[in-house]
């Protein structure tokens, strides 16, 4: 069992986790991930380390709630524990001093962004950030993130903040600015990272994209997260999980990681179903949700 | 009780395992031997002819003192036989039911010679289970402390075995295990219905009530790597990691959904219980009513097929690219697939997955082959058949060819020799490249059998002992 020694949501449904492990704390580096798994029942899922002190011996995480598992585990709060965690996992990020970077973080894949974006700023590189969102208040980590780079942009697809469109359209406007851009770094939902890499590509721009494939083990016993890259099949959770754009299949990426859509959404409407019942009948209390998952 | 004379012990017939019937356990994943009642046992007990000369033992990787404990079942001293099995296995109730006796201690047996082999098997299995339901753990002698450090990498049968020898010669045993649970591919590979997990657990449990210490999620090469073991004070390391990187075929349509390697299956379903979904939160496709194709003639290809009938297929195939002569499974385990309704398709080969337009495995194309001259395993050479290709509809594959070696330890240690497969360089006791690394089971030998994987933790756990009282000059005795 691993402790929880910090929870707190830092949007709707956007939860930051401090996890005592601390020799994932001591070991990890930018780009890498554990394997997390909530209860003796609970699967076993991927996520990318945002952080680590190594004095605390915490590991951080930034979980959106969005199937069951990701809820479950956004209902956790401060004290609380996971069954497991382990890792470090996958290949560190490969930092250079490339000169102008742009790190893009589209929702969530903003936090796994943030802590190769520090390792780019440390590494000499001017580092340009653009953290995009849905809305305004889905924004997260811009604070860190302005400490961090020489530039931040923010984008909101509902205009509530920064600029009105999309993570692209900032990215375009930079490359037509003619800015000079030696290096991007995108992570997010997979139409964001495809479009980012159909955006650089013309240009010749160098561009690494974080995959996030269905995993179980994350150790490369089962090949389960095997992807297309450069025509060849890799296993991203020990070749990768971060690869050069221009050569990643995102269709097969994208068709892959619906293989369990219909067992995700039974499998979340019943979680749903119990804990409207557990509300009801007293043995969830309604302050430890916060502003949390909402149904 | 009167002895009997070799010729009435060889008129006794061999002792049948009661079994579920086929057509009921195809539909569950409760353990397809029942198990020998005391009658049954002590009348296959009778059979061994308790020969001077014990070839059996030589066919035992662990050396099972197989005659003497045959004895004791036959006398009805159940636990003492027990007894006798651990002084060389810690594991019977686990070799009972997984190791190949037919090509080991039973092909040698001289009662086979005219007739059926001693069911040894089955015996062991007996005792082992007579022993845990009746009398529980019982603590053997160990050895005093002498404050020396081991670390073992992978809780599968190698690392179990080791530890189980080592702890017993009195140094402190620790276990690293990469996943979540202990066992390594007892626990994600062989399926319930060979090996109840309670079993596995059982076992592991007593390691630690003899003071084995078992740590979880620590993957060696990433959470660790062996130098830093050294470093944390361990003073010589076991490497058991197993044959962790399934192969694929290099295929067209390789990555649609719906192909699967046995490692994922199996784990999907043995490890994280996917078949109780949703009460476990790991999902599988469904495929009640579906036909699953699992593309292998090992062990594994029939624990993933005759999985893939448990959970609801109406039509479930081994492929298989030559004939069930040269299939490497044992024996039992293609006679029980059969009799689960499993249709094996021999001497044809996949050569293509195809999809619908969202990525869904929907056909196979099929090669039929022929066999020609032996290749270099002896075994003959399926050749194609050119023209021979049709199209067989299939929604989910399994692709059980055997598995490579997980790279993580190599990676992360290069003073530690591999050969170009990436297995780890070892003699025959274990010793690798590195001063101080042992390394056994699969990931020295390639994907083999549990009871070679416990025989290599022994031979290790031997080769251990004498290097750290070397290097540390403890005498021998002061040791025991």
């Amino acid at each position: 069992m691993f402790k929880i020694i910090h929870a707190e949501f830092l949007a709707p449904d956007i939860k930051l986790f401090q996890i005592h492990s601390p020799k994932i704390a001591k070991k990890r580096k930018a780009g890498q991930f554990v394997i997390i798994r909530v209860d003796e029942h609970g699967e076993r899922i991927p996520l990318t380390i945002a952080d680590s002190d190594a004095v605390k011996g915490t590991v951080t995480i930034i979980v959106q709630g969005i199937g069951k598992t990701t809820k479950q585990l956004n209902e956790k709060n401060t004290g609380e524990f996971i069954s497991d965690i382990v890792g470090p996992l996958g290949k560190p990020s490969e930092i250079e001093n490339y000169g102008n970077v742009v790190v893009i973080g589209g929702g969530v894949g903003t936090a796994i962004a943030y802590p190769t974006a520090v390792a780019l700023k440390k590494a000499g590189n001017h580092v340009i950030s653009i953290i995009g969102a849905r809305n305004k208040e889905l924004v997260i980590l811009e604070k860190e993130m302005d400490e961090t780079s020489n530039e931040v942009f923010v984008t909101t697809d509902d205009g509530s903040y920064g600029m009105h469109g999309f993570v692209t359209d900032k990215l375009t406007q930079l490359i037509n600015e003619g800015r000079k851009i030696d290096f991007v770094l995108a992570i997010g939902p997979i139409p964001m990272m495809k479009r980012v890499s159909e955006v650089t590509k013309p240009h010749g721009i160098k561009t690494v994209v974080s995959l996030n494939p269905i995993m179980v083990d994350g150790t490369g016993m089962c090949g389960g997260c095997r992807a297309t890259v450069d025509d060849k099949t890799v296993f991203v959770c020990v070749d990768g999980p971060e690869f050069d754009a221009h050569k990643v299949d995102f269709e097969n990426l994208t068709l892959r990681n619906r293989a369990y859509l219909t067992q995700e959404k039974s499998s979340l409407e019943k979680f749903i179903a119990n804990h409207e019942e557990a509300f009801k009948s007293g043995s969830i209390e309604e302050c430890k949700i916060e502003h949390g998952p909402r149904y | 009780m009167e002895k009997l004379s070799n010729k009435e012990k060889m008129k006794i017939p061999r002792q049948k395992m009661p079994e579920q019937e086929p057509l009921i356990r195809n539909m569950n994943f409760s353990e397809v031997n029942l198990g020998f009642t005391p009658e049954l046992a002590q009348q296959e007990a009778l059979r061994c002819l308790e020969c001077k000369t014990q070839n059996c033992i030589e066919g035992c990787p662990v050396r099972v003192q197989i005659r003497d404990f045959i004895s004791l079942v036959a006398v009805g001293d159940f636990l003492g036989a027990a007894r006798k099995i651990k002084e060389d296995n810690l594991l019977p109730a686990i070799c009972g039911r997984v190791c190949p006796q037919e090509e080991q201690c039973e092909v040698v047996c001289v009662t086979g010679k005219k007739g059926d082999p001693v069911a040894i098997g089955r015996l062991e299995r007996f005792v082992a289970d007579y022993e845990r339901v009746n009398v529980g753990f019982v603590k053997p002698e160990l050895k005093p402390r002498n404050g020396r450090k081991v670390a073992i990498i992978g809780s599968g049968p190698a690392g179990l075995s080791c530890a189980g020898d080592l702890i017993q010669m009195g140094y402190e045993v620790t276990v690293f295990e990469a996943l979540h649970e202990l066992g390594g591919v007892l626990i994600y590979g062989i399926p319930e219905f060979r090996l109840p997990k309670e079993i596995v657990k059982y076992e592991i449990d007593n390691l630690a009530k003899l003071g084995v210490e078992f740590i979880t999620n620590a993957v060696i090469g990433r959470t660790d790597t062996i130098d830093e073991l050294f470093e944390d004070g361990y003073d010589a390391v076991f490497a058991a990691t197993g044959a962790g990187l399934p192969y694929f075929m290099n295929i067209p349509g390789e990555n649609l959904i719906g192909v699967y390697s046995a490692n994922e299956f199996l784990t999907r379903i043995n490890l994280m219980k996917a078949y109780r979904f949703p009460d476990y939160d790991s999902p599988m496709i469904d495929v009640k009513g579906k036909n699953v194709a699992v593309i292998g003639g090992g062990n594994t290809a029939m624990d993933a097929v005759r999985t893939a009938k448990r959970l609801g297929a109406i039509n479930a195939y081994i492929i298989y690219r030559r004939s069930e002569k040269e299939m490497p499974a044992r024996i039992e385990e293609i006679h029980h697939a059969k009799e689960e309704g499993i249709e094996f398709r021999l001497l044809e080969n996949p050569i293509e997955f195809i999809g619908d337009e969202f990525g869904w495995l929907k056909q196979a194309k099929i090669q039929k082959m022929e066999l020609g001259e032996p290749d270099s395993s002896g075994r003959r050479r399926p050749v194609p058949i050119k023209g021979s290709e049709y199209l067989l509809d299939i929604d989910l594959v399994v692709i059980a060819v055997g598995n490579g070696s997980n790279p993580l330890i190599s990676q992360t240690t290069p003073d530690l020799q591999v050969n170009k497969w990436g297995n780890i360089i070892a003699d025959e006791k274990g010793a690798t490249s590195k001063e101080g690394v042992f390394a056994g089971g699969d990931i020295v030998t390639g994907g083999a059998t549990v009871i070679l994987a416990m025989g290599a933790g022994r031979s290790a756990a031997n080769a251990i002992d004498e290097y750290i009282k070397k290097k540390f000059e403890i005498p021998t005795e002061a040791a025991n």
